[in-house]
């Protein structure tokens, strides 16, 4: 059963690892859900039967899993934004000077090519990386690159520049997995993002504190642990740190030397100096751990007095510990993350709302449906949300419950039935081929341990319930099921199967991992 | 013989199950009433209106999409400098219809339907709108007009009304307080909690795997709208989602009856023309739906735009006869004086005409205001054509000083609230 009210007075704050005699199916399956995006039967009977210490280190340990994604990494244009050339300035300012509207004209339309052909290439890459979380044999690595795309939020909306976009997620995928500390230092070099906060414009004497604000109040301390004026003193500190086309550059002679006091300390702060004075706050390692927390486990309601609330705090400052503990190494943190009773507990299974990435990729890779046309898979993104390198400003996506209202679930729900039959909903562009899906893959291990459940309506209805929803279901989901199985033929053909997979995505309960 | 799942299912027999549903609504239990109930009074439960302000007041927002070329749509005809650097694409003073001699200024000759309304006194031209340190780019420019900021980063502006109205919680406007009709959801009205309903057809509005087979369609209705599961914790995401899932129901059936419903007057078959017929049956529904936003697009006319006829004219007509007949429609269900409309784009064009007889990118334009409820006429003064910004008009009136005054004026909201700042709101209403 679902975990009542009650039962949450009992959730266990517990970080200590779970047993093996207590990481059976559904703690395999749920392991896969959340540390990447849902798995196979066969996958969650691998990890059932690795055990709890072996399953989280293999999907920790991504170097030691080949990547067969690594040839066509760098196959993206450099250059499609690059700024114009001396000489081409020079012909705009005569073409200024001389007003001579043909050639600003010719200028002009040079510009908006060169702009559509980006475009084009967001589009790519978008497609790219939505492939690579599908097909990605290290999840946890992407898990990880899409949570810090949200934490560092950047969008190609106000950038214009797709490779910078590319690099930014590259860095990410680089160092998402390794220590925050690195992390941080690397963004304040990253093009994207000095140029989604204007840093490009901060220089001595006319500071732009858009970086410096959001560095501390958004990536690393949270609102409140900070005064205006350390706004203002880690601005002059991060002046000259900017990007000459795909380069970070360092220019001197913007760069404001002076004396600063930053959260209380004195000294004459670079941008490494201002980075290394917030990973010495004590707030840092809670605000991170907060935000993986959210990601990673559940949601933490506001009320202080909330059962969920008080769990989640103690959790996390446990979390916290091991990270200052590891000098900012996240693999420790995230080990014990994923190997606490916690993140076992009944309370906090098949209980946090699919982002939309979730639930594409998530289907995709847990039923083995086609892709179908990525086209329609990236407009399904954007339509419940989550358009990948548009994040819909520098706080990132809120997650949780704004995912869904009643517009979003239709778009959730007919996505689903599209994955699942190939059937374009009136409205969308016409499908580039059209692949049949065979569901009755998903009942071997049935078939195999018990000859004959895998035609056995009940028995079948039962399975993928469990292995869909990841819970106990309510008896009239169970019997709905099992009646429809049964005025179809009472067999489950690849069709019939499909069909219930398709009402089973419609079930509200489907939303949750 | 047809296979499990041949296409038998109809629209028809969906809009049954659908208002069985729906008009079900006096005998199902107490949770289903307060979920049906509470989405369509979210507005009158939730706003904190200010007095005297009436709380089924409608915003329906028009995008022109592509930046409008503000110079041929209100025709500065008294002006010598216009015919000079629009030489072939410039609308003869003879052909323009006339909205001040005084001024010198008319309204581009397509644009009938538009005039008809203005000497109803339904309409506020407001001129040379724009905002400082104009932006060319068209996303750019777009996200300027939609945050209300001139970083163009942040939530939108309607978005942050109902964030502002809801009490912040992401359930209390999951009602259809917002309905965008287009292909994604605008900007403008994504909030930081709150998500519009938007569809483009209201056919996908609804459970698109009706369409597989018909025997779907019972186990879905009792798998999504399972009114006697009530979890005993209100406050989990399961009992969030199931409220949702009845919520969706009640909204898909009711919109797709309103939208299924015929207009009172023609509408013309262009796609505004389609959508503004959608809000209209929505409105005439009963839906108290606070804001509508559609859009048109194709207004990026940098070749070819022609004059008095061609491709810009055939724009500005399509807007025109959409936006009459929607003001007639409203009218013949006398809905009119509850629904006020706002036009623009997100930028106009440069003064002079380029050379493939069309305009680049500019800056300010006129915005239009429709509706009983607007001082009509004409507001602010048309932008000099000589006195320019490298080449391009100096705005006058900032656009968000239009949006305080709708906010104020007719939303029943304190701008500074939405717009984070204090504005001088621009007298626009009546």
């Amino acid at each position: 059963m679902p975990p009542q009210a009650q039962d949450l007075d009992t959730l266990t704050t517990s970080t200590q690892a779970i047993s093996p005699a207590d990481f059976g199916y559904d703690q395999a399956r749920h392991l896969l859900w959340r540390a990447g995006f849902g798995g196979t039967p066969a996958q969650i009977r691998t990890l059932t039967e690795w055990g709890p210490a072996r399953a989280v280190d293999y999907l920790l340990n991504v170097e030691e899993v080949e990547d067969p994604d690594q040839p066509v990494r760098n196959s993206f244009e450099s250059d499609i934004m690059q700024p114009p050339s001396e000489e081409e300035q020079r012909q705009a300012r005569l073409a200024r000077r001389n007003q001579d509207e043909n050639a600003l004209a010719e200028i002009r339309r040079r510009r908006q090519m060169r702009q559509r052909q980006d475009r084009r290439q967001i589009r790519d890459i978008q497609r790219w990386w939505l492939t690579r979380m599908i097909e990605t044999p290290r999840p946890l690595e992407e898990k990880m690159t899409l949570f810090w795309h949200g934490h560092f939020a950047t969008s190609y909306r106000t950038i214009e520049n797709s490779y910078h976009m590319f690099m930014q997620n590259q860095m990410f995928r680089r160092l998402g997995m390794r220590n925050f500390g690195e992390l941080l230092m690397a963004l304040i070099r990253d093009p994207a993002m000095l140029a989604y906060l204007d840093n490009d414009q901060n220089r001595r004497g006319s500071p732009n504190e858009n970086l410096a604000r959001e560095i501390m109040e958004l990536f690393s301390l949270g609102e409140g642990a900070y005064t205006e004026n350390d706004i203002k003193e880690g601005a002059r500190a991060l002046t000259g740190y900017t990007y000459e086309y795909n380069e970070f550059r360092f220019m001197e002679q913007r760069h404001d030397p002076g004396q600063k006091r930053i959260l209380g300390k004195r000294g004459t702060f670079d941008g490494d100096g201002f980075v290394r004075i917030l990973l010495g706050q004590k707030n840092c390692a809670e605000f991170i751990c907060t935000k993986l927390y959210r990601y990673f486990v559940a949601d933490i309601p506001e009320d202080r007095r909330d059962p969920r609330h008080r769990a989640a705090t103690s959790v996390i400052n446990q979390l916290a510990s091991t990270l200052r503990a590891a000098d900012y190494d996240l693999r420790p943190l995230l080990r014990k993350l994923f190997l606490s009773r916690h993140f076992y507990a009944p309370q906090i299974a098949a209980t946090q709302i699919k982002s939309p990435v979730q639930l594409i990729v998530g289907a995709v890779r847990s039923l083995n449906t086609p892709v179908r046309d990525l086209s329609i898979l990236m407009d399904g993104l954007d339509l419940m949300g989550q358009n990948l390198f548009y994040p819909p400003n520098v706080k990132g996506w809120e997650g949780g419950r704004t995912w869904v209202n009643t517009s979003t679930l239709y778009v959730r729900q007919n996505i689903m039935s599209f994955l699942l039959t190939g059937r374009t909903p009136s409205g969308y562009a016409p499908l580039s081929s059209v692949d049949r899906y065979d569901p009755t893959h998903l009942l071997s291990d049935l078939g195999r341990t018990e000859p004959g459940a895998d035609r056995d309506p009940q028995r079948v209805v039962d399975y993928l319930l469990r292995f869909t929803l990841g819970r106990s279901p309510r008896h009239a989901q169970t019997k709905t099921l099992v009646d429809f199985i049964n005025e179809n033929g009472g067999r489950p053909t690849p069709q019939v199967l499909v069909g219930t997979l398709a009402l089973i995505a419609a079930i509200p309960e489907y939303q949750l991992c | 013989m047809a296979g499990p799942f041949m296409p038998k299912y109809t629209r028809r027999a969906f809009l049954h199950h659908g208002l069985t549903f729906a008009s079900a609504a006096a005998t199902v239990p107490y949770f289903i009433q307060k979920s049906a109930a509470g989405m369509v009074n979210t507005n009158s439960a939730l706003l904190s209106s200010q007095a005297g302000v009436p709380e089924d007041h409608v915003l329906v927002v028009i995008q022109l999409g592509g930046g409008n070329d503000g110079l041929n749509t209100v025709v500065p005809y008294g002006d010598p400098a216009y015919y000079n650097v629009r030489r072939g694409i410039a609308i003869p003073e003879n052909e323009v219809l006339q909205l001040s001699q005084k001024e010198g200024i008319g309204l581009h000759p397509r644009l009938a339907g538009v005039k008809e309304l203005y000497d109803e006194g339904l309409m506020t031209v407001v001129q040379g709108v724009g905002y400082p340190n104009p932006n060319r780019s068209h996303f750019k420019s777009m996200d300027i007009w939609h945050t209300g900021e001139t970083s163009g980063i942040g939530d939108g502006w309607l978005g942050r009304y109902f964030d502002n109205t809801c009490g912040g919680a992401p359930e209390g406007c999951s009602g259809h307080s917002g309905i965008a009709v287009g292909r994604t959801s605008p900007l403008a009205m994504t909030g930081r909690k709150y998500k519009p309903i938007s569809f483009e057809d209201e056919d996908l509005f609804r459970w698109t795997g009706h369409d597989l087979h018909e025997s779907l369609t019972d186990p879905y209705m009792t798998l999504t709208g399972d009114e006697d599961h009530v979890p005993a914790e209100t406050d989990s995401n399961e009992a969030f989602l199931l409220r949702t899932a009845l919520d969706a129901r009640v909204a898909s059936a009711q919109i797709r009856d309103a939208v299924g419903q015929n207009p009172l007057v023609g509408f013309p078959r262009s796609g505004l023309g389609r959508q503004l017929q959608m809000v209209s049956s929505m409105i005439r529904a009963g839906l108290e739906t606070r804001v509508y936003y559609v859009a048109m697009s194709g207004f990026d006319t940098h070749a070819g735009q022609g004059g008095t006829n061609g491709g810009h004219a055939n724009l500005l007509n399509q807007w025109a006869e959409a936006i009459n007949a929607f003001y007639k429609d409203l009218k013949a269900h006398r809905n009119d004086g509850r629904v006020l409309t706002m036009t623009f784009s997100e930028f106009g064009r440069r003064v002079a005409q380029n050379g493939s007889g069309g305009t680049d990118h500019g800056t300010a334009a006129p915005m239009f205001l429709t509706g009983p409820m607007v001082r009509s006429g004409i507001v602010g003064r048309h932008p000099s054509l000589t006195n320019l910004d490298n080449g391009d008009l100096r705005f006058g009136i900032d656009f968000r000083t239009v949006y305080a005054g709708i906010l104020d004026g007719w939303m029943g909201a304190n701008h500074q609230d939405v717009l984070g700042k204090r504005y001088r709101a621009a007298k626009v209403l009546d």
